[in-house]
């Protein structure tokens, strides 16, 4: 397989799932902040789309709609970019994190700033490039409110819409008053932990960036092919500056965001917001199109990112997770999630979406414990506004998983051995019965009044918060020899 | 109408009872079951562990053992659910175009104990009595994977004297997920846990469902906390008479 290296998305030296998850775990302040944040934004979710008679048709007409799209993806990208030329802007087509890096740091050099302030993006923390910018000596503000938590926390993100999720109040008052004075504008002396009072610190000391950065970094919601204009939705207004005040503005955005007209674009803000934060509108919706004289930012780029989306898309099965609008639905229904919360994923993309998305974009045998973090419960593909159905491609990847494995090592895996000789059994009624009758005797020889307490080898996962029954004397199939065969005949 | 049992290796090895019932019930509604001994397992455990190509063989032979039957009845909804959704993609992916053919037609006969009683039969009440208070966990794979809504209830509702109790949080998953308990040990006990504890919450003696491994992954986690909770499949409860003349 191929070596993604220049992708970023995740985590470099990041554990696999199971034991981020098992450290993760023992952090009971975490998870009762998880399972409160979680069930409140579930309900919404919930009562705000049974508000829509045509919730269901319009689930079906977002997943048309990407379906389509994605099948004509060459069109309309090209569509897209004669459309922002005319209308002002530059577009510029990065193959990969590190192309998309590149371009975005020579377009701010050329503009001799060295600050940048940044709207919410999940494509730039995708490709990292906060700390590529970094690199080259050019200082990136994140201005959505939970991001400058997780930017001053020196911390990484644990969820797509509420990346500041596993942190407290209490948590956020001792970093904002830690911190601030090292970004600008400090935290007033006294800071309390009520909500309102950390908000107003946060909108002093983001405002005087707002007020003195001449360059603005975003990413896009959606991009609609036939005029050119560009969309993000948020909650905080600080987008809304970021998008307007400065000068130049760079936008990167996955190829996977562009949507063919305004119509296509009607449905998804209907199911985005409901989905996301369980609001019938998000507060803030910002289109634009290229650049207008006097007025908003004078010179505006669009980076378009491909960095394994045309690889996704090859792949039938797998390409369906491109259709993702990041809502975070899917993360707020997973009981998974919920228990372990989104850095034990390693990845940008946390949840069950992580799960599929994060394997396609670096190679399933860079993430290769993340198509097995789950029950295949479902709850996600309920939840998704544009029906990705996530358990068919979890089920997809881990077949791959196993066979990027099979074909990395000269021997077979202790798990593919156990899988090969179950298989021969199974497949042979004879074999089964005999089996059964080894596990029968074997389970009394275990059980304590018929209970096994401790299995042995991997099992011991297993036993240790679960008793399991003894097998019982009988299989049914011999029950049914006994007492039904002759029977049949009789009839 | 020739009905076979499908009773699916984890019943047959460790649940035999379960298969029972269904016998018992079916042949109170007055209908003869059959048991072809060819019949082994679906494949769910390969299939949703990655090991697909281990699984076709068993594609076929679900296929060529309950070729002439008129109805498969199982008592498992994620097998049910595992035949219905994937034995048509493997066998479109990776068998030859005849098997492909067989299972497809096979497959709209494959029906989920409670689906066949209440779609195929048309029965909810299949003269049942059970004094006990009961709760009813749905499955993963009978609420969102097969869509059985609210037939399991309906069929319970018309048992005998049954003290049926709301389960909290009951559409939120028990954590057991085939290997992923054993894969994700720790986060399987941590679904575990809420799981056992609305058990314990709904005051229930009895926790009922489709799925026996489901059952056996709860019971098991409230055998280890000393609860004197039992859990029983719903076909268990079907078939009871107890007390009935």
């Amino acid at each position: 397989m191929s070596n993604h290296g220049d992708r970023g998305v995740v985590w470099l030296g990041s554990p696999t799932f199971p034991e981020a998850a098992r450290s993760a775990l023992k952090n009971t302040q975490l998870r009762g902040n998880l399972k409160r944040a979680t069930s409140t934004i579930r309900d919404k979710r919930l009562a705000v789309s049974a508000e829509l008679d045509d919730w269901e048709a319009l689930r079906e007409s977002a997943a048309a709609i990407k379906r389509r799209t994605s099948r004509h993806l060459e069109h309309y990208l090209v569509q897209l970019e004669q459309s922002v030329t005319a209308a002002g802007g530059t577009v510029h087509w990065a193959a990969d994190a590190a192309e998309a890096n590149r371009i975005v740091t020579e377009l701010v050099r050329a503009t001799g700033e060295r600050e940048v302030v940044k709207v919410k993006s999940m494509a730039t923390q995708e490709i990292g490039l906060n700390e590529h910018l970094a690199e080259a000596g050019i200082t990136a503000y994140e201005t959505d409110l939970a991001e400058l938590i997780v930017q001053l926390g020196a911390d990484r993100p644990s969820h797509i819409l509420v990346p500041a999720i596993h942190k407290n109040r209490t948590e956020i008052r001792d970093l904002f008053a830690a911190e601030m004075g090292n970004w600008g504008q400090s935290a007033p002396d006294g800071l309390g932990d009520e909500p309102a009072e950390l908000a107003e610190a946060a909108r002093r000391h983001l405002r005087e960036k707002f007020l003195t950065t001449k360059v603005a970094v975003s990413g896009a919601n959606f991009a609609v092919a036939d005029t050119g204009t560009v969309v993000v939705v948020e909650s905080e207004g600080n987008g809304r500056m970021c998008l307007t005040l400065p000068s130049t503005l760079i936008t990167v955005m996955g190829i996977e965001k562009v949507v063919p007209t305004w119509s296509d674009l009607e449905v998804f803000l209907q199911l985005l917001p409901r989905s996301s934060t369980g609001e019938r509108m998000n507060p803030y919706t910002s289109a634009w199109t290229g650049t207008h004289d006097g007025e908003g930012p004078q010179e505006f780029h669009l980076v378009l990112l491909d960095n394994g989306r045309t690889d996704t898309l090859a792949d039938t099965v797998g390409r369906q997770a491109l259709a993702c609008i990041r809502c975070s639905a899917c993360l707020n229904v997973c009981p998974v999630f919920e228990r372990t919360g989104g850095h034990a994923y390693g990845s940008v993309y946390p949840g069950p979406i992580g799960a599929v998305l994060t394997p396609q974009l670096v190679g399933v045998e860079n993430a290769a414990s993340l198509p097995f973090a789950s029950t295949l419960c479902g709850a996600c593909y309920d939840a998704c506004p544009v029906k990705i159905n996530i358990p068919e491609v979890l089920a997809h990847l881990r077949a791959e998983a196993v066979e990027a494995k099979r074909a990395a090592k000269r021997l077979p895996t202790a798990e593919a051995v156990a899988m090969k000789a179950a298989a021969t059994v199974l497949d042979s009624p004879q074999l089964l019965a005999a089996a059964q009758k080894a596990a029968s005797v074997g389970g009394r020889v275990l059980a304590r009044r018929g209970r096994i307490r401790r299995l042995p080898g991997p099992l011991h996962g297993w036993s240790d918060t679960r008793d399991t029954p003894a097998p019982p004397a009988e299989s049914f199939r011999t029950w049914w020899r006994k007492n039904k065969e002759g029977e049949q005949g009789e009839r | 109408m020739r009905i076979a049992l499908f009773i699916t290796c984890f019943n047959d090895t460790m649940f035999p009872g379960t298969g029972r019932a269904v016998v018992t019930v079916l042949e109170r509604l007055g209908h003869a079951v059959e048991f072809p001994q060819e019949q082994t397992c679906c494949g769910q455990m390969h299939f949703n562990t990655g090991y697909r190509p281990d699984t076709v063989p068993l594609v076929a032979r679900f296929a060529r053992t309950f070729a002439d039957y008129d109805a498969v009845v199982t008592p498992s909804a994620s097998c049910a659910g595992m035949i219905r959704e994937n034995h048509p993609v493997l066998a479109q992916d990776h068998g030859p175009s005849e098997l492909h053919r067989r299972v497809d037609d096979l497959v709209p006969r494959v029906y989920e104990f409670t689906e066949f009683l209440t779609d195929v039969l048309g029965t909810t009440d299949v003269g049942a009595r059970f004094p006990h208070r009961v709760t009813y966990h749905p499955t993963c794979h009978s609420l969102r994977g097969l869509r059985l809504g609210d037939r399991p209830l309906r069929l319970l509702r018309t048992v005998q004297d049954i003290d049926l109790v709301g389960l909290p949080s009951a559409d939120s998953c028990c954590g057991f997920g085939g290997t992923f308990a054993v894969k994700n040990a720790e986060t399987s006990s941590a679904m575990l846990a809420d799981k056992t504890q609305g058990v314990l919450d709904s005051g229930a003696e009895i926790l009922c469902a489709a799925d026996n491994s489901c059952l056996m992954h709860i019971g098991g986690g409230l055998s280890r906390q000393g609860s004197t909770v039992r859990t029983m499949h719903l076909a268990e409860i079907l078939a009871a008479a107890e007390g009935a003349a």
